[in-house]
């Protein structure tokens, strides 16, 4: 009796459409959450037989692993939490790195495709169709083991006169250095940078409402970035030096250094990354049609202009949605360095500090967590971006 | 008075050619110039050392000639390339999983043949699990061949053809989530979505392979493929339900009230009306994240299983064959790259066609 009621009532709220939304939602709930209790019961029965304790408190121990390559201070003496700090670091300068490489060299060839002349045309489409073809892994173990892992010992370093040197340890380039009275030099750079940028925003509120362009403003920048800095530079006696990297017995020394690692790592990224931003760029100069060039070219705009003012703000328009998503790639791709070794967060962090700790749940999530933060972070800036470039419509 | 013209520019036949894709400018002489040049340093260089000096037959590095490729490691390794250590008098059953993927894949493909629907549906709910079941055996008398043992060419192709027809189902389950207008519904799939794909694959199978043992009560024991596998269909089913939300935002709205009014229920609507039509729009955004994920299944080597670029990286330790390592990158990017173009192609004819 019961269980017809039961019944009758369990097949008129199924009919009904918002019962029946209710229940289901209800039920997918339920079950999300009796899989997650089971899954929680099991995680923690299964760290306890193994031994493991819970939390983040390792954090604050001492790691007792060295680092290849590290932006801020490190050694083995220092915490779990630093190697995390460490890691993300690394991460961050490849992916920076990268990230301006890839459009510079995808903005080069992305145009070179669309170049008058057909050698240059077949050549960035061979380039686009090969590299973007083959996995990025193996472009970085190709650069890593093929092309540096063969470099000549340090001793037999292939040189490029006394500013660049080449060995089976990395790449070795100059390092600028500031010699005299350096706070003078900064003080006024950041003075003149700050002016010019206030002036740059006057002068647009002023076209904005005058329509006119004010006639010093091509040469605030000029002026304001590059000439104050350089003269109270010069007046002040700062000179600007560079340090160049000296062969010695066993090893080159000075200059910059930058490990083979980042070099391969930044290399296929970067090679990588720009044959589909090549791809992107081609597509967006497309987009603007024809009869807008010819319509500017009909007012009388000379070639530089027309792609000043009508084409480039057209096409960035297509280009920088489908870029930020290349950018995101590109930075979840730097995860790859722990395949060669280069010390990035996945490597020193979800590699080695797992390994030693065995806490698998806190350093996986911490891990991701980042990633979808920076992720988070980046498309929430080009979005920005994007929104002051979109077309303002009705 | 008005000047007479030049005559017009000759500019058909080869020398009209030449002269308007090639000469047009002087900078464009300039860059056509220094583009033969390049090709003039490189192209008779890597012919020299790719084909008239390289070795085919060598049984060590050391008989390989020094100046030119030894494409003698790649022709020992050819085996291991493609099996694994899938063990020699098993290697039928691999082949058999070949010839029924050529033989799906060209049905499909193909122009001109019919059945094609009959052929697609055996490929995604059929061949997958065929496939496993002859590879791994154990019935009807078939050895069992443990999973540690595959590898090569044979894993690329299991995990990718595995990865994407898994995907297929659950990638257009969370677009549908990700459009239905039950709060709930539609913010779990969202963020299901977002958080696969804001993460790398990396840290993707690295938790597959570290915590999904601990998820699970103890006694369970998953094969590390499988774990894998589960890592990659969790990752590949979020960008598989954005394509499909693109092609579900394209469907007008006049054809959900057009199956409403016919009296079907949502999920007949969808099944026979609404999902036909957006997966036919999307086909070959479909087709791109396989390229992707076809690239992506390298990455399997992270955690200890041994693909085609694996392998190949193993095989470069080996101290017969040191020195090789240019020749089995090649080898391994060209095969790679022969896949992906090939499915490039497919989807360019595709996108024409529909």
């Amino acid at each position: 009796m019961l269980k017809v009621l039961f019944k009758r009532l369990f097949s008129k709220l199924w009919r009904d459409p918002v019962w029946r939304d209710v229940l289901f939602q209800t039920g997918l709930i339920l079950a999300i959450v009796l899989v997650g209790y089971q899954i929680i019961q099991n995680t923690l029965h299964n760290l306890e037989t193994l031994g493991i304790s819970t939390g983040f408190g390792f954090l604050s121990e001492s790691a007792g692993f060295g680092i290849i390559q590290s932006l801020i201070e490190y050694d083995e003496s220092f915490s779990f939490g630093r190697t995390f700090v460490v890691g993300l670091l690394n991460t961050l300068l490849v992916s920076s790195l990268g990230v301006v490489l890839a459009t510079l060299l995808g903005f080069l060839i992305g145009i070179a495709s669309l170049s008058s002349n057909w050698l240059l045309t077949r050549l960035a489409v061979a380039y686009v169709e090969c590299f973007r073809n083959i996995p990025l892994l193996l472009q970085i173990f190709f650069w890593y083991f093929a092309v540096l892992g063969v470099l000549p010992s340090p001793r037999e370093s292939l040189a490029w006169g006394d500013w660049l040197f080449l060995n089976v340890r990395g790449v070795y380039i100059p390092k600028p250095e500031l010699t005299g009275e350096t706070p003078v030099f900064y003080g006024s750079f950041l003075f003149a940078f700050l002016v010019t940028v206030s002036l740059a925003w006057a002068g647009r509120q002023y076209k904005r409402q005058t329509g006119r362009t004010l006639p010093w403003i091509k040469s605030l920048f000029l002026v304001g970035i590059v000439a104050i800095p350089l003269i109270t530079g010069w007046v002040s006696g700062v000179r600007v030096g560079w340090e160049l990297p000296v062969q010695g017995r066993f090893n080159l020394s000075g200059g910059l250094s930058l490990i083979p690692e980042l070099v391969a790592l930044l290399l296929a990224l970067s090679i990588y990354t720009a044959a589909f931003i090549a791809e992107v760029v081609r597509a967006g100069i497309q987009s603007v049609s024809k009869g807008q060039r010819e319509a500017a070219a009909a007012l009388g705009l000379r070639q530089g202009r027309i792609l000043k003012l009508v084409v480039i703000p057209q096409a960035m328009r297509v280009i920088i949605p489908p870029m930020t998503n290349q950018y995101l790639n590109l930075i979840k791709n730097s995860s790859l360095a722990t395949a060669i070794g280069y010390p990035d967060l996945v490597n020193v962090f979800a590699g080695t500090t797992l390994n030693q700790t065995g806490q698998a749940v806190e350093v996986i999530a911490m891990t991701m967590a980042v990633y979808l933060l920076i992720s988070l972070m980046v498309s929430l800036f080009m979005n920005a971006y994007n929104r002051y470039m979109a077309m303002v419509e009705r | 008075m008005i000047e007479p013209r030049k005559p017009p520019v000759m500019n058909d036949g080869v020398p009209g050619w030449l002269k308007s894709r090639l000469f047009s400018t002087p900078l464009n002489t300039l860059m056509t110039l220094v583009i033969i040049y390049g090709f003039y340093l490189v192209i008779p260089a890597f012919w020299n050392w790719a084909v008239v000096e390289a070795t085919w037959q060598a049984s060590g590095s050391e008989e390989c000639s020094p100046t030119g490729a030894c494409w003698a490691f790649v022709n020992a390794r050819l085996n291991q390339f493609t099996y694994g250590f899938y063990p020699v008098e098993q290697q039928w059953r691999v082949d058999l999983f070949f010839l029924q993927l050529v033989v799906v894949i060209g049905w499909i493909t193909l122009p001109g043949l019919k059945g094609k629907r009959w052929s697609l549906a055996y490929g995604l709910l059929v061949m997958p699990f065929a496939s496993w079941g002859i590879l791994y055996g154990g019935f009807a008398g078939l050895k069992t061949v443990e999973t540690h043992l595959w590898g090569g060419l044979m894993l690329t192709l299991l995990l990718a053809l595995c990865g994407m027809v898994a995907s297929f189902p659950f990638g257009v389950l969370l677009a549908l989530g990700r459009r239905s207008k039950l709060p709930m519904v539609r913010a779990l799939s969202t963020a299901y979505i977002e958080i696969w794909r804001g993460v790398p694959l990396i840290t993707v199978l690295f938790m597959a392979s570290v915590m999904l043992p601990l998820f699970v009560p103890e006694n369970v024991v998953f094969d590390k493929l499988l774990r894998a596998l589960i890592g990659i269909v969790m990752f590949q089913s979020a960008y598989m339900a954005e394509v499909v939300r693109g092609g579900l935002q394209a469907i007008p709205r006049g054809q959900y009230e057009a199956f409403a009014s016919l009296g079907l229920s949502f999920w007949q609507g969808m099944v026979k009306v609404i999902l036909p039509q957006a997966i036919r729009l999307v086909i070959p955004g479909i087709v791109n994240t396989f390229i992707a994920l076809f690239k992506d299944t390298s990455l399997v080597l992270v955690i200890g299983l041994f693909d085609l670029l694996a392998i190949v990286q193993s095989g470069l330790s080996d101290p017969v064959w040191l020195g090789n390592a240019v020749e089995g990158y090649l080898f391994a990017g060209l095969v790679f790259w022969l896949f992906c173009f090939g499915m490039s192609r497919y989807s360019k004819r595709l996108e024409k066609q529909l």
